[in-house]
Order: structure tokens, then C-alpha cells, then sequence
């Protein structure tokens, strides 16, 4: 394995509502090397977006406490401050938000907008800034650049746009790259150009990334590794491989049986019942996808439950998942995914 | 652009001959003629008047007197004042500089005030500061211009003795010199603070509110994301997108100025067009009202125009073809 580039240890954010404090990222650890990409997946409301906004420090300090540690080059994130972390947000770390019409600033050229990103982090004079714009424009893939640098987001296309945005995340080759469903606001044959792109620069500068989605035929095709959010915490973790070929936690299970297939027959899509829990409602002692598994006995549950490691690098939380094991006999769908790919 | 312009220039033309018709006909709805009062002087001919009436054409149909009235208007003469007998340009011409001025002050006292309130309280939104602020705001609402004025006439014009108290000059200062100037520029001051303090209260709240909106749009935490330092966050991102709706409203506040505010040059007894207009409308003096509606007519159009004009060149998502 690669070198470690994050190492992110029980790490907690927690939103203030009232005058209380609720975990939306509970006690989750993993770790991302480089030239690795690390995809979290999860339905909306499992704090994916959370856990991507804690690593940059982007949630507001005012109604957000994140404890744990974030260890990036020999320093932990959380314990930095404002100054401190603007010389890693953007240098170090670049991130690539889902919608990229509302992440871009209207009233700026592109080319602006991304030479704003090397203004704070290089000592270039302005016609190299202006020239690495134009390389990074190049880079990714957009076709008249110099035209590009000087156009505002809404004359570009969603993908386009995209493209554009990926160019601000990567403009001062950062170690890690975290996109946060980068290819959800997007077409289909334009999600499949955008992944290839990510996929592309990432094989060039060996950094890390981590795919925030909730698509698991993105995972499928780019990533090497799978973390598993439900309700904040990680349920299950392990190669793309091994998830794929064998699904150990229900949720994740679920989340599988629930991609569309185009060669199975299926009348149907598969629904998961219910949904996240809200994080003020939580029920934060026992295992927290049981009620949206009711046909598993409660006593199949863990009472604060752990991640297991089942097998190397393969963890999964909660006992449950060995009822369902069992119980789900017949439930073929799983293996048919995989091989359909 | 230029053709943008133009075009709308040209569309101003029916819109200002219509305007023209409307107002025309409700000045000459209105009760008496400016003859009216001559009528109650005992020491008037009736037959006399008549005569008069005769020879203004005033008793012919209104089409008539439309025809004769506009054919001039056109060329720039709006006829002659009736009480003032002389040109009602001449009349218009002095007032409106006043108004001019006294809008110019004005408007540049509400954005001193407004601008900073309105970022500090958006920026440090729910703060002491912003509750201090929305506090002045909420009187600044609920507070009538004319209390509010007489107050300001009354501490700073009478009890401290600052600022001069009416009019728009000294009288004993010669035109041209330096004195005169000065002289000018205090006499506004007090009737262009108390419309600013006043006024800048929706202006604050609109800045306030457009900032707190944008400081949690996407593209702000893009910035962020890119390690741009907070005060550039705001001065390159946040302020730019919540100046977009203010700037584009200075073309309607400018307009609503020169209008001139009755209210405020009537208590400072601040010779404007606004007084003019309401000391014309009770004398009857029929072409100093139209012409002085007329202006404000054209006045409006020409600020929606300026406002298209502001808005396209700051928004680059608006551009006109």
C-alpha cells in the first residue's frame, strides 16, 4: 500500500440545534493513501457532505464542533487555525462541489476564478498565472481555453462548468482532492467524461481522492476503495472488490440490490423501507439501520456496535449483518451485479 | 448597447405623448382656472375677465388647447406662469437645481450611511452590532419624515444653532464667490441628513439581508475552499453579488429625488420643485403643473432606463443585446 496521505481518526462533527450539540459524523476513521481514490457512499442525510466539509474546515465554526483527529502531513487539520488552514485549503487540499453552477461565482471570468486559487498559494507574476490558467483549462479537457478564460459560468455548460471547477481544485497540485458528487448535477454520458477525467488526472499526479457519492456504479468504475457511511457512522469498509463480491452489512447490501440493472429483469426497482434517522432523533446505543430491517430479531444487534474486521482491511459494524447472512438465502441479486459489470 | 438605448429613447416618445394626454386633461379637470381667484376681489370685472379667459383661449375645447400647448412643448416652452408671468422654464429652472442638489447630498449621505451599516450588520449578522443597527432600522421605519425632520430643525437649526434653518442661500452672499458656495452646501445639509437618516434604513436592511444571503451561497465556500483569507471572501465575493440589487436601484432612488420631496422643503422651507409644484397646484397655475409633472414623467423613464444600464453593466449574466 501507498503512503497514508490522510489519516482521519474518530473524528466527530457535531451541529448545535438548540442548544444542543448532535453528532452528523460519529467517531469515523479511515485513511487515504496516495494515488488512491476512496469513495464514501451513503444515502442523503448519512453525513457524507459533513465528513467532506470537516476534512476542509468549511462547516461554520459558530454552530459546528468537529473533535478527533484529521492528520495531514504531520499536523492535525482540526487543531489549526483560520490562517493556518487557509495555507492548506486550496494548496494542499482542493475540493470539487456537486453543483457547479451555484459553485462558481457569477460575476467572475473562470479564468479569475481560477487564478484567485494560485494568487494565495504561488509567488507566479501575472502572466504565468495567467498562462498556468490557461495549461489547467488544457488539462481538463475544455476545448477553446483561452476563449474559457475569459467567460463567466453561465455561458459555459454543466459540464463545462465542471470541468472548470475540477481545474480550481487542482490548479496548485494538491496531495488530496475530496469531491463531493461531482457528477450528480450532471447528465449521464457527461457523469461517465467527467469520472474518466477525475480518474485521468489522478493516475498523472498520483494524489488522492475522496468520491463522495451516493451512485454505485461511480464506485465501480473508478475507485479502489469503499467506506460505507449510514447515519454518520462508517458500517462498512473495504476494497472495491470485496464490497462488491461480498456485501456483508445489510445497509450496504441494500444500497447494491438498489442499482437499476439494464440486463436483469426486474419489474421493480428495489426500495430500502424508511429513512435515515435525523440526527437529533437518533437512537445512538444500538445498531442503527434495525429499523429499516425489522425482520431481523433485535437480539441479532450489537449493544454499541463496533466495527469488526471480517477479513484484511474488510471491516463491518454491528453483528447483524450474520442473521441477515443467512435469512437473505436466495437473494441473488447481489452476486448478479457484480458479475454484470 | 448603443442600440439598447436608443431604442428604448424612441419607445419613450408615444409613452411620453400619452403621459402628456393624462396629464394635460386631469390639470384642466381640476376645479377653477388660474383666473378663479380674481373673481372674488371685489375691485374685478367679471366681463373683464371673461374677456381675459377668451383671449388664453381657455374657453376653447381641451383638444385645442392640447394642440396649442404641446406644438410648444415640444420646442421647449411650456407657456408662461400665470402667477409668476414669466417663462415657466425660467420659473422650473432655478427650483430644479435646488432639487438637483439637495438629491445629489442626499443620496450620498444615504449611501455613506448605508453602506457600512448595512456590511457590518450582514457580516456580524445576530450580533449586538446588527441588533444595534436593525434596532435604528426599525425606528428609522416607524418614525414619520416630518416629526422626524422637525426634531432635526429644531436641535440643530434652533437650540444649537449649527445650520441655517430654511431657504437655499444666504441672502447676504454674492453669487460666484466662495462664501456662496459654502453657504449652499450648508443650507442643504439639514434637509439632506434628515431624509438620509430616514431614508437609509431600507437601504441598510437590503444590504444586510442580500449579504447574510450570500455569505452561505456555494460559491462563497468555493472560496473558502481555495484558502482565500475571510476579508477577501467578502470583498471579492460576498459584497460584489449584494451590491448587484442596490446598484441597480439607484436608477428609481435618483428618480424619486428629483421629484423633490414636498414634505421636507416645505419644513426647511427649501425652495425645490416639490414646493413649487404644491404652491402651483393651489394657485392653478395650470402650466407650471404640467410641466413640472411632465419632467418628473420623463425623469421616471429616464431612471428605469439608467437601471437597466447599471444592472447590465455590473451583472454579466445581464447583458443587453
Amino acid at each position: 500500500m501507498n503512503k497514508a496521505i490522510l489519516k482521519i481518526e474518530n473524528l466527530t462533527t457535531s451541529f448545535r440545534i438548540g442548544n444542543k450539540y448532535h453528532a452528523a459524523v460519529d467517531d469515523v476513521s479511515f485513511t487515504v493513501a496516495e494515488n488512491e481514490i476512496v469513495a464514501v457512499v451513503g444515502e442523503s442525510g448519512c453525513g457524507k457532505s459533513a465528513l467532506a466539509l470537516s476534512i476542509m474546515q468549511l462547516h461554520n465554526k459558530l454552530r459546528t464542533k468537529s473533535e478527533g483527529t484529521i492528520h495531514y502531513n504531520g499536523q492535525n487539520l482540526l487543531k489549526l487555525n483560520d490562517t493556518q488552514m487557509n495555507k492548506v485549503r486550496g494548496k494542499e487540499l482542493g475540493m470539487i462541489f456537486q453543483e457547479p453552477l451555484t459553485a462558481l461565482n457569477p460575476l467572475m471570468t473562470i479564468g479569475k476564478q481560477i487564478e484567485e486559487n494560485l494568487d494565495y498559494h504561488t509567488s507566479l507574476s501575472k502572466d504565468e498565472k495567467k498562462q498556468r490558467t490557461i495549461e489547467l483549462l488544457t488539462q481538463v479537457g475544455i476545448p477553446y481555453p483561452e476563449r474559457t478564460y475569459k467567460q463567466y459560468p453561465h455561458e459555459l455548460s454543466g459540464g463545462m462548468r465542471q470541468r472548470a471547477m475540477i481545474s480550481i481544485a487542482i490548479a496548485c497540485n494538491p496531495a488530496l482532492v475530496i469531491a463531493d458528487e461531482p457528477t450528480t448535477a450532471l447528465d449521464v454520458t457527461i457523469q461517465a467524461q467527467i469520472l474518466d477525467l477525475l480518474k485521468d488526472i489522478q493516475t498523472r499526479t498520483k494524489m488522492g481522492i475522496i468520491l463522495i457519492t451516493h451512485d454505485l456504479s461511480v464506485v465501480a468504475e473508478v475507485a479502489d476503495r469503499i467506506v460505507v457511511m449510514y447515519a454518520g457512522q462508517v458500517v462498512e469498509m473495504g476494497s472495491v472488490k470485496e464490497i462488491f463480491s461480498n456485501p456483508l452489512h445489510p445497509y450496504t447490501r441494500s444500497l447494491l440490490n438498489s442499482i437499476p440493472s439494464a440486463t436483469h429483469e426486474k419489474n421493480r426497482l428495489h426500495v430500502i423501507e424508511g429513512i435515515v434517522p435525523s440526527i437529533a432523533k437518533m437512537d445512538r446505543v444500538g445498531c442503527r439501520f434495525q429499523d429499516r430491517i425489522p425482520w431481523i430479531s433485535k437480539h441479532a444487534h450489537e449493544e454499541r456496535p463496533q466495527l469488526h474486521e471480517v477479513d484484511k482491511g474488510h471491516f463491518v459494524r454491528c453483528t447483524c449483518y450474520k442473521q441477515f447472512y443467512f435469512q437473505a438465502e436466495g437473494d441473488e441479486s447481489t452476486h448478479d451485479i457484480t458479475q454484470s459489470r | 448597447m448603443w442600440k439598447f438605448i436608443l431604442r428604448r429613447l424612441v419607445v419613450m416618445i408615444p409613452q411620453l405623448f400619452l403621459l402628456s394626454i393624462i396629464v394635460f386633461m386631469m390639470a384642466k379637470a381640476m376645479p377653477g382656472d388660474a383666473l378663479s381667484g380674481q373673481e372674488l376681489n371685489p375691485n374685478s370685472n367679471p366681463a373683464e375677465l371673461d374677456r381675459i379667459r377668451e383671449e388664453l383661449g381657455l374657453n376653447d375645447p381641451w383638444y385645442q388647447q392640447y394642440g396649442r400647448w404641446a406644438a410648444n412643448a415640444v420646442q421647449g416652452d411650456f407657456g408662461i406662469s400665470y402667477t409668476h408671468k414669466t417663462p415657466v422654464m425660467d420659473v422650473i429652472e432655478d427650483r430644479l437645481w435646488n432639487t438637483v442638489f439637495l438629491a445629489f447630498v442626499t443620496l450620498i449621505f444615504t449611501y455613506m450611511l448605508a453602506i457600512p451599516l448595512g456590511i457590518l450588520s450582514g457580516r456580524y449578522n445576530d450580533t449586538w452590532v446588527d441588533k444595534t443597527v436593525t434596532g435604528y432600522s426599525y425606528l428609522g421605519f416607524g418614525t414619520p419624515i416630518f416629526i422626524f425632520a422637525l426634531i432635526m430643525l429644531f436641535i440643530f437649526g434652533f437650540a444649537l444653532d449649527w445650520l441655517p434653518s430654511g431657504g437655499s442661500v444666504d441672502s447676504k452672499v454674492d453669487e460666484g464667490t466662495f462664501a456662496y458656495v459654502v453657504s449652499k452646501i450648508n443650507h442643504l445639509i439639514l434637509p439632506a441628513l434628515s431624509t438620509a437618516l430616514i431614508a437609509t434604513t431600507s437601504t441598510i436592511q437590503y444590504l444586510r439581508n442580500e449579504i447574510i444571503d450570500n455569505k452561505i451561497k456555494d460559491f462563497v465556500r468555493t472560496a473558502r475552499s481555495k484558502g482565500v483569507p475571510e476579508s477577501n471572501v467578502y470583498s471579492r465575493h460576498i459584497l460584489r453579488n449584494s451590491f448587484l440589487p442596490i446598484a441597480a436601484f439607484l436608477g428609481y432612488e435618483i428618480t424619486g429625488l428629483i421629484g423633490g420631496s414636498v414634505i421636507i422643503e416645505t419644513i426647511f422651507s427649501y425652495p425645490g420643485l416639490g414646493q413649487l409644484f404644491l404652491s402651483s397646484v393651489n394657485l392653478r397655475d395650470f402650466s407650471v403643473v404640467t410641466a413640472i409633472v411632465m419632467m418628473t414623467g420623463f425623469a421616471t423613464l429616464l431612471g428605469t432606463l439608467l437601471s437597466d444600464i447599471i444592472l447590465s453593466a455590473v451583472d454579466p449574466r445581464i447583458r443587453i443585446e
